[in-house]
């Protein structure tokens, strides 16, 4: 049986049509079409499918579409602002924080939703807030200085 | 473009931090990995695969499954209309299983549906009926290839005298993206594979020669792909995809789940090795004796390379008169092993760094000090025979890296609980925690080799574009997360002084670019678009606004052979890497738990094309061999996998990776374009025994396998064997 409801992902609503047992994560793949986050376990182990959910990172692998309903998501293709990149996602690329890439759309989620709840995070804040996320290729050192670099930046932008 | 007067340099060019082209769509969220492909009308591809690890295939019942709505095709070994096997070098692997499958996992059902739902439940209504047989593991494997090594004086003794057995666990490449791809039907009766892969050219025979279509039929095209370690080398859902979408006459797209994939690729080969080393009372190696056996699991693969590296580096980087080996690689009923970073020299590098520490400690001289005294050099012999012609900086590695400052002992200051081991498990307050600080160094081969022919070809085109000139560099490389696309377009920049390079989408319409592994795509590709430029920079008069000028060029390194079958001599690889790690950990002894504070790494890489992808291999190499020393581990049980997720299968956290402390050295490579030399594996070959170092320094016991567990720490009983 499937059910009708409205999502709104990064600003727009998007009426679906869904059983009640499919994931956030497949219902964004495959009927709103935005790929930008991805499946690495269906496990809540990886956080490559990790969305905001008002503000707040979660798996939407083994989150229900249904439980959406109501809330603002944010998916990787919401985080920068028209064709300029969010601070984060700059300072990724610069600081040699991105390989393969299939980690990269999650850990900039979970790395926005810290600093979101932290604008001043320490090392070990960061090393916190990120262990959800697996990253097969970097090593993690251009991500935790990317995460710390756009930190500074922010709170001297709003000094 | 700069004119010839006031010249200015492009910027972009080799040794500049320059940003991968990539990066954006990656950041962004745009980039299409094979997984976010997709095509109007598209079916989903499903595989039947075995519940044992060695059984005889009584009968297979898919009338159900092809009874249900929405299936398209359900396809057996009887559907395959051309070679029934397949293999990189050898075709010893099913397509779909007929009389036996020998190991869990193999494919015996492909099932295409309209959607994936339909298709899983499809698959779960195809009967195979399975009489089991019994299951071989390590003890009698069947003998694939064995690689003896005689070098120097067989009848030799020495004054000092080590022995010990040691072990590697079997290791998974976890690539984040899981394998997939999609198939598509085309008009002439062939198909275009997108397919996230390592080497396209090798996937195209093999797809070729079992779907039974020609190769200019089989067009492959690399799509996105989340990494790949040496997993991506063998063909997976490849063949599979294709005779789904010949059959269904649609396009059809597999993606395997995280559970699937611990199935269905090829893992690091476990190792058991047994080594004795005799020095005299000074310190100078006399002989290396090693048995080395690695468990190649149910199918060939890249298993005889395997163990030619793990006999060819058996000793590690030192000089030693006389070395007796024996390398063996065995046929079982476990996953099949083949290639992953580090390929064959990682196992044996455990083994020959422990027995190193164990000589230093018996001789009673410095552990790096012994190294030193043995390091291998320009001009020695490697015990293959072979003369070290190119850079062989053993010692300076060393030495700059003890140089290195240490970092300071928070273990005993008052800290923060998350410094200490166990982190915010808050199971300790410090007591019974030691440091322990370990060194190692190892090393292996760059390219392929043996007698392989190892060649890119790359395809340069320059035409103007509104006036400008613009390149466009064609290969057939993959690009797997490592940056190759970022360098050869640095390499145009540089030969051609033009700043707009657009380097495509790789695909097999260019010819073989080989394998993106053994750390050779920047060296071979990177050589090929070199020579391809310098073509085009001699014709670039030519160039009009009607005009493009293309030149197509291969790069092949020089000749090698195969080793001899009896002496296991001969000049076999075409170049060799070098790096040295330093391990700082500390260690729970009443808990077992382990804090790796620090690694620091000393490595020779030629000449940095890109420093920052430079420094992200070998960061991210170091992550691994920091995994396989205290983590990883595919568990089996009776040819079955107990830890298929990454709940059960561990790999290193952000938590978990400590600090990285880094020092690159430049040596050219006489023999390689720019001097570069690869510098994707050697992080991963002496992180692992720099870690184990440090584990035993602090802890006090012999840790003579990998992966450590707690409870190897906090035994007394562990099972090296003492001289």
């Amino acid at each position: 049986m499937k059910y009708s409801t409205t999502l709104n992902v990064n600003g727009i609503d998007y009426p679906v049509e869904i059983e009640a047992e499919r994931s956030l994560l497949s219902v964004v793949r495959t009927e709103i079409g935005l790929t930008g986050p991805k499946e690495g376990c269906d496990d809540s182990e990886c956080g490559a499918c990790m969305m905001l959910l008002d503000g707040k990172a979660v798996n939407s692998c083994s989150y229900l579409a249904l439980q959406a309903q109501g809330h603002k998501i944010t998916t990787i293709e919401g985080l920068s602002e028209g064709d300029d990149l969010h601070p984060l996602q700059a300072n990724f690329l610069e600081q040699g924080g991105v390989q393969c890439g299939f980690c990269t759309p999650g850990m900039l989620i979970s790395a926005s939703a810290l600093l979101q709840a932290n604008p001043s995070p320490t090392e070990d804040e960061v090393r916190i807030a990120l262990s959800g996320n697996l990253c097969r290729c970097t090593g993690y050192d251009g991500i935790v200085k990317a995460v710390l670099i756009t930190a500074g930046e922010l709170a001297a932008q709003g000094a | 473009m700069a004119s010839s007067g006031t010249r200015t340099l492009v910027r972009g060019r080799i040794g500049e931090l320059v940003l991968r082209p990539d990066g954006v769509p990656k950041v962004t969220g745009a980039f299409q990995f094979a997984s976010d492909l997709s095509r109007e009308g598209m079916a989903w591809g499903v595989t039947v695969r075995s519940p044992h690890a060695h059984a005889r295939i009584a009968a297979i019942d898919v009338s159900e499954a092809a009874a249900l709505h929405g299936v398209l095709a359900v396809l057996t070994h009887a559907d395959v209309p051309g070679r029934k096997t397949y293999g990189m070098e050898h075709h010893d692997q099913p397509v779909l299983a007929w009389d036996e499958v020998r190991y869990e996992g193999e494919p015996v059902v492909i099932v295409a549906a309209v959607d994936l739902e339909t298709a899983r439940l499809a698959a779960a209504r195809v009967r195979v009926h399975y009489e089991e047989l019994p299951v071989v593991t390590w003890d009698d494997g069947i003998v694939l290839r064995h690689v003896p090594i005689r070098h120097g004086d067989q009848e030799v003794s020495a004054e000092v005298v080590v022995s010990g057995t040691y072990e590697v666990g079997m290791q998974d490449q976890a690539f984040l993206g899981p394998e997939s791809g999609l198939a598509i039907p085309a008009e002439d009766g062939g198909i275009d594979l997108h397919v996230a892969t390592q080497w396209l050219h090798v996937d195209q025979e093999q797809v070729a020669a079992s779907t039974g279509l020609t190769l200019e039929q089989t067009r492959l095209h690399l799509a996105g792909v989340g990494g790949a370690f040496g997993g991506r080398e063998d063909v997976s859902m490849q063949i599979h995809a294709s005779l789904l979408a010949l059959r269904s006459g649609r396009p059809v797209k597999m993606v395997y789940t995280r559970e699937e994939s611990f199935y269905g690729h090829v893992h690091r080969h476990p190792a058991r090795m047994r080594y004795e080393h005799g020095a005299t009372r000074d310190g100078r190696l006399v002989y290396v004796k090693a048995d080395v056996l690695l468990d190649g699991g149910a199918y060939a693969s890249s298993s005889p390379a395997v163990v030619s590296n793990a006999a060819t580096f058996a000793v590690g980087p030192y000089r030693v008169e006389s070395a007796t080996i024996d390398a063996t690689v065995t046929l079982t009923n476990n996953p099949p092993c083949g290639a992953m970073r580090g390929f064959g020299a990682v196992q044996v590098a455990f083994a020959h760094e422990a027995q190193m520490d164990r000589l230093a400690a018996a001789l009673g001289i410095d552990p790096v000090d012994l190294r030193i005294a043995n390091a291998l050099t320009t001009g020695d012999r490697m015990i293959t025979g072979q003369l070290v012609e190119g850079p062989a900086p053993v010692a300076e590695l060393l030495e700059r890296l003890r140089a290195m400052p240490l970092p300071p002992d928070t273990a005993m200051l008052p800290s923060d609980q998350r410094d200490l081991p166990g982190g915010l498990a808050n199971v300790t307050h410090g007591e019974g925690v030691r440091r322990g600080v370990g060194y190692a160094i190892g090393f292996k081969n760059i390219g392929f080799s043996e007698g392989f022919d190892d060649y890119a070809t790359a395809r340069v085109r320059v035409s103007l574009v509104d006036g400008a000139p613009r390149v466009e560099v064609h290969t057939a490389a993959c690009e797997v997360g490592q940056g190759l696309v970022t360098v050869l377009a640095q390499i145009a920049r540089t030969e051609l002084e033009i700043a707009d390079v657009v380097v495509l989408q790789a695909d097999t319409l260019v010819g073989s670019a080989g394998s993106t592994s053994a750390s050779r795509q920047t060296w071979m590709t990177g050589g090929a678009v070199r020579l391809a430029c310098e073509a085009v920079r001699a014709r670039l008069h030519e160039l009009s606004p009607e005009r493009h000028v293309e030149e197509t060029a291969e790069h092949h390194h020089r000749p090698t052979v195969p080793l001899d079958p009896v002496t296991g001599q001969g000049d076999s690889v075409v170049a060799l890497a070098f790096a040295a790690h330093r391990a700082v950990a500390d260690v729970d002894c009443e808990l077992g738990l382990v804090r790796v504070v620090e690694i620091a790494t000393s490595q020779d890489v030629g000449r940095i094309i890109n420093p920052i992808q430079c420094e992200g291999q070998i960061q991210g190499g170091i992550a691994q061999g920091l995994g396989l020393a205290v983590m990883e581990e595919i568990q089996l049980g009776a040819g079955r996998i107990r830890n298929a997720s990454f709940t059960d299968y561990l790999i290193p956290t952000v938590l978990d990776m400590p600090t990285v402390r880094l020092d690159i050295l430049e040596t050219p490579h006489p023999l390689a374009p720019y001097g570069l030399n690869g510098v994707g594996e050697p992080p991963t070959i002496a992180s692992t025994p720099a870690v184990v170092a440090a584990l035993r320094d602090a802890s006090g016991i012999a840790l003579a396998r990998v992966p450590v567990r707690p409870e190897d720490l906090t035994t007394s009983s562990s099972s090296v064997s003492s001289s």
